[in-house]
């Protein structure tokens, strides 16, 4: 017998602060903190040992709204902050919240280094394609042609896509969502069982500024047939009868690249549909640049095959350093050639 | 025949060895005058000279061999006596190459002497370093002593019998020298020769190859009757310097730096995290601190300045001590950073190796001109502690300073060093560390009564640090306005108004904890006062110390805490007639004291990337009081 207390259960509510939470109302980041107060219980997770970092945008004071330890950083640099806390201590769980100008456009090289590096923790990259909290200018993500304040003629620049700067990043594991998505909190769930740098852009719809540039898929109706739902082991199907009949995804091997094939009868296998396999990067990078049209969005896990972390290489490499050593600062100050003034005034060298 | 004694000293024949000699080694990028000035430095060190070097190098890592701008020099002013700067003017010059003769010659003293690699003299080196002439032999040196002999030959057949390529054999050229330095001032051989052992222990016939041109520049000099000119060299004997008693070391400031801070993190009882970017002068804290892992040291080469500094606060933020170290430009972008860590209040060291600039600048040059950009440069009101190592030594001492400051305060904090401090070596009393009063830091681990306040403050001003992973502590802290006490978000303009009050009293109070301001040499009051911060002490010592000699009125004050300054200062300088502000800017410090005390403080400015000479300081004091 012993006298530990089980840890308590605990519910979303434990999960929410006391501060009034600011988002313009029908904004997608509701739904989201809804979903991330939803899977944090279910995880096991305790508030006191998580760390939700992000960096300046509408999406950025979500910390505030999460009953845990957080920080609400600078444009761009939440990942490095991140990074420096989980390397302090590596035991806590961090959660980086950020927007698709805060990761792509001023934090673009952050992101870029914590995917590579491997850092344990999530990545949260709300892509709504504007600048919100600036009120309304085009981001990188924004499709060409995007009317804003700062082009009023149109947006000329190519868009940034989020899961292949992710994966040509170096990330071992990219998925999607939407906000109002019910599967979000199980990628949210499968981000947090991944060991290493977990990045998941979740699609954001800014009522005020952008709204419904996801509607074609994200809409909560009408969209069947619109959405790739990934499953590990399972064959990259989607559609209905009603949508205008199931349909799947093909390697077209003459091509090397993806194509949409008819599934008659249910029978994928002979359509040559492919079974989704969350390792296989080289599928993963034929998902990340699916272009929406031509194809279904693709949603869920692409890509999930873990490596070590970069913090435990850090702890490694540091135990590993100072194995077999006595830290003896007195020692060190006098470490290389020495020499002793004697009482006598010192009148040469003690060598 | 003359000897070096008399070339140095024109009293000759007086049976007198002379207090202070300058050294200076130059030549090309690839001939290590670095290397040999380092290792003429450690034996310098073991002779128990009081000594001051100076590193003089371009910016390109292997510039064109014989040219102009590929010229590297090192300077070392060593003596019987108290030595703080490198020495004005070289009594010595060592020149392996016209390039390296004709940016430096201009420097000796008259009398002086030149010793150099005639070998390189050829017409292609004469034509690259723009003479028109060979220097040697037309008489343009005549205002030096010149000794050349071709140093190129004498270290290829010194290492003959290695079978070496004529490549590699000329490599052994900077030992060959240092041998024959070495004779000169009667310098033991063998902390180098154990040295090369060490160095090249996996190339024992690279080793012995410069160990034998290392003893053959020695022997040349104990043998060698020179030149036909009635000049010869003989050995010359500088006297130990009477120093305080004590086990002694070179250091670097770079180095004391890493120490520093491994020591302040000791004291405060923390693990420390440095973050870091490579930029000149400043990567060399960052090599030194890499290898001290057993002390608890992390460190993190980032990916850029900004993420360097922003992984440092993360890491004070979950309870480490957080480090940054960078020069100007690096500096610069950090600065969004530092408002960051002032805003939330997180303790956190921000060293500015500082170099000339602005922009790239001189990346390899010594400046002062950080001084605005480390009290003033960041944007709203956002005021941080600023301490200024005086030299390498120094900045152990300003290093554990800073550390105790942003704990016990949680604040960023800036030291200054720069890159004259960063690069040279002087000897160090290796200090006792359990001399200095530790500061352990305390986390807040429980709620304050009525609950809980992250922002609640204790009569230092200072806020609780609280680790995430503490249970029932959990709260938020960011980048906007904290409301009092509560740290949740506030915009309400009074709180706003409160909120940069309380800033700037904390910041303002760090001044009750540090020393009055003292006066390094003279008295509390008088004719003039001559005020320095960071690296000028060196020259600014020795020209009070001259001019007091001359029965001059003037005193040295030389400030450590910039910012807050010390309390008693506005009073101290009201107590001269007159301020003098030497700087190695356009008069920065100057515009502070005149801002915070309504004294005519007078600039001495001089921003050609060299430290000042002790006589430039010297004519300005003279100035002052004529």
């Amino acid at each position: 017998m012993n006298d530990m207390t089980p840890p308590q259960k605990m519910t979303p509510k434990d999960w929410e602060t006391d501060q009034e939470v600011r988002w313009c109302p029908g904004c997608g980041d509701y739904a989201i903190l809804k979903a991330v107060q939803r899977t944090l219980p279910a995880l096991g997770a305790r508030p006191e040992n998580t760390v939700f970092v992000s960096g300046i945008g509408c999406s950025s004071r979500f910390p505030y709204y999460v009953e845990s330890y957080g920080f609400h950083t600078i444009h761009g640099r939440a990942p490095a902050v991140a990074t420096g806390v989980k390397l302090s201590n590596p035991e806590l769980d961090v959660w980086i919240i950020t927007g698709d100008g805060d990761a792509l456009s001023i934090g673009g090289n952050h992101t870029m280094h914590l995917l590579r590096r491997n850092l344990n923790c999530q990545i949260l990259l709300f892509n709504n394609e504007i600048y919100g909290l600036t009120k309304g200018q085009y981001s990188p993500t924004s499709r060409e042609g995007t009317r804003s304040p700062s082009t009023p003629y149109g947006s000329v620049d190519h868009p940034a896509k989020p899961a292949a700067f992710a994966l040509g990043s170096g990330s071992r594991f990219v998925a999607r969502g939407f906000d109002v998505s019910k599967n979000l909190p199980e990628v949210l769930t499968a981000a947090y069982k991944h060991k290493g740098a977990a990045f998941v852009e979740i699609f954001q719809n800014c009522i005020v500024y952008n709204k419904d540039v996801f509607h074609d898929f994200a809409a909560p109706k009408g969209v069947d047939g619109q959405q790739l739902w990934l499953k590990d082991g399972e064959p990259m199907l989607f559609g209905s009868e009603k949508s205008g009949g199931v349909k799947g995804i093909t390697l077209d091997r003459e091509n090397l690249c993806l194509k949409v094939v008819d599934v008659a009868d249910g029978d994928w296998e002979a359509a040559g549909v492919i079974v989704h396999d969350v390792t296989n990067r080289s599928i993963a990078h034929m998902l990340v640049e699916m272009p929406f049209g031509p194809f279904p969005m693709a949603l869920g896990v692409l890509y999930d095959d873990p490596a070590p972390s970069f913090e435990e290489a850090v702890v490694a490499q540091n135990e590993q350093a100072a194995a077999g050593k006595t830290p003896d600062l007195q020692k060190l100050l006098a470490t290389g050639q020495t020499w002793t003034v004697g009482a006598d005034a010192g009148n040469g060298p003690d060598l | 025949m003359a000897s070096v004694a008399e070339i140095l000293k024109p009293e000759a024949g007086v049976e007198k060895a002379p207090e202070a000699v300058v050294v200076r080694f130059a030549g090309d990028s690839g001939d290590g005058m670095q290397l040999t000035g380092g290792q003429f430095t450690m034996s310098t060190a073991l002779a128990g000279n009081d000594l001051a070097t100076f590193p003089d190098f371009p910016a390109e890592i292997r510039a064109p061999q014989g040219t102009l701008f590929g010229v590297s020099a090192f300077q070392i002013n060593f003596g019987s006596t108290d030595i703080t700067t490198a020495g004005d003017a070289p009594d010595v010059l060592i020149a392996m190459n016209p390039a390296a003769l004709k940016t430096n010659v201009k420097d000796l003293k008259p009398g002086g002497l030149i010793i150099a690699d005639s070998g390189e003299f050829g017409d292609r080196n004469l034509t690259k370093a723009k003479y028109d002439a060979n220097p040697l032999e037309d008489g343009s040196l005549a205002q030096w002593q010149l000794l050349s002999f071709d140093i190129s030959q004498l270290t290829m057949d010194s290492v003959e019998e290695f079978g070496l390529g004529k490549k590699e054999a000329l490599r052994c050229k900077n030992m060959w020298t240092l041998g024959l330095a070495l004779w000169m001032f009667d310098r033991d051989r063998q902390p180098i020769i154990d040295w090369l052992k060490g160095k090249f222990a996996k190339l024992p016939d690279i080793a012995n190859a410069n160990i034998a041109a290392l003893n053959a520049g020695h022997a040349y000099g104990e043998t060698a009757e020179i030149g036909g000119d009635g000049l010869g060299l003989q050995q010359l004997h500088v006297n130990a310097a009477v120093q305080p008693e004590g086990l002694y070391r070179t250091i670097t400031g770079a180095d004391a730096i890493a120490y520093g801070l491994v020591a302040g993190a000791q004291l405060a009882n923390l693990k420390m995290f440095y973050g870091g970017y490579p930029i000149t002068p400043a990567s060399a804290v960052l090599h030194s601190l890499s290898k001290l892992k057993e002390y608890g040291v992390t460190t993190f080469q980032a990916e850029d300045e900004i993420a360097a500094i922003a992984s440092a606060i993360g890491a004070s933020y979950s309870g480490s001590l957080g480090v940054t170290c960078s020069s100007g430009p690096g500096i610069a972008l950090k600065g969004e950073a530092m408002g960051l860590a002032i805003m939330t209040e997180l303790p956190l060291v921000i060293v500015n190796v500082q170099r000339g600039g602005p922009s790239t600048g001189l990346p390899t040059k010594t400046e002062q001109s950080d001084l605005y950009q480390a009290i003033y440069g960041r944007n709203g009101d956002a005021p941080l502690p600023v301490i200024a190592a005086s030299s390498p030594a120094d900045a152990f001492e300003c290093a554990v300073e800073a550390c105790r400051i942003a704990t016990q305060y949680m604040t960023p904090v800036m030291l200054l060093s720069d890159g004259y401090i960063g690069n040279a070596a002087e000897p160090w009393k290796v200090p006792d560390v359990s001399s200095f009063e530790p500061f352990p830091v305390e986390y807040l681990t429980e709620a304050q009564e009525g609950g809980l306040q992250p922002y609640a403050r204790d009569n230092k001003l200072k806020r609780p640090w609280i680790k995430p992973g503490t249970p029932g502590l959990m709260h938020r802290i960011g980048g906007i306005e904290k409301q009092i006490n509560t740290g949740h978000i506030d915009y309400a303009p009074d709180n706003h108004q409160a909120m940069t009050d309380l800033r700037r009293d904390k910041v303002l109070g760090v001044a009750d904890s540090i020393p009055d301001q003292a006066v390094s040499l003279g008295e509390a009051g008088g004719k003039l006062a001559v005020v320095g911060w960071g690296s000028t002490y060196g020259p600014i010592h020795q020209a009070v110390l001259r001019a007091r000699a001359d029965g001059h009125d003037v005193s040295h004050i030389h400030i450590r805490h910039v910012w807050p300054l010390p309390k008693n200062l506005g009073e101290l300088l009201k107590g001269y007639d007159k301020i003098l502000v030497p700087e190695m800017n356009t008069g920065q410090l100057k515009t502070v004291l005149r801002d915070q005390y309504l004294v005519d403080a007078k600039p001495l400015n001089k921003t050609s990337g060299q430290p000042f000479r002790i006589a430039e300081i010297e004519a300005a004091i003279e100035e002052q009081l004529a």
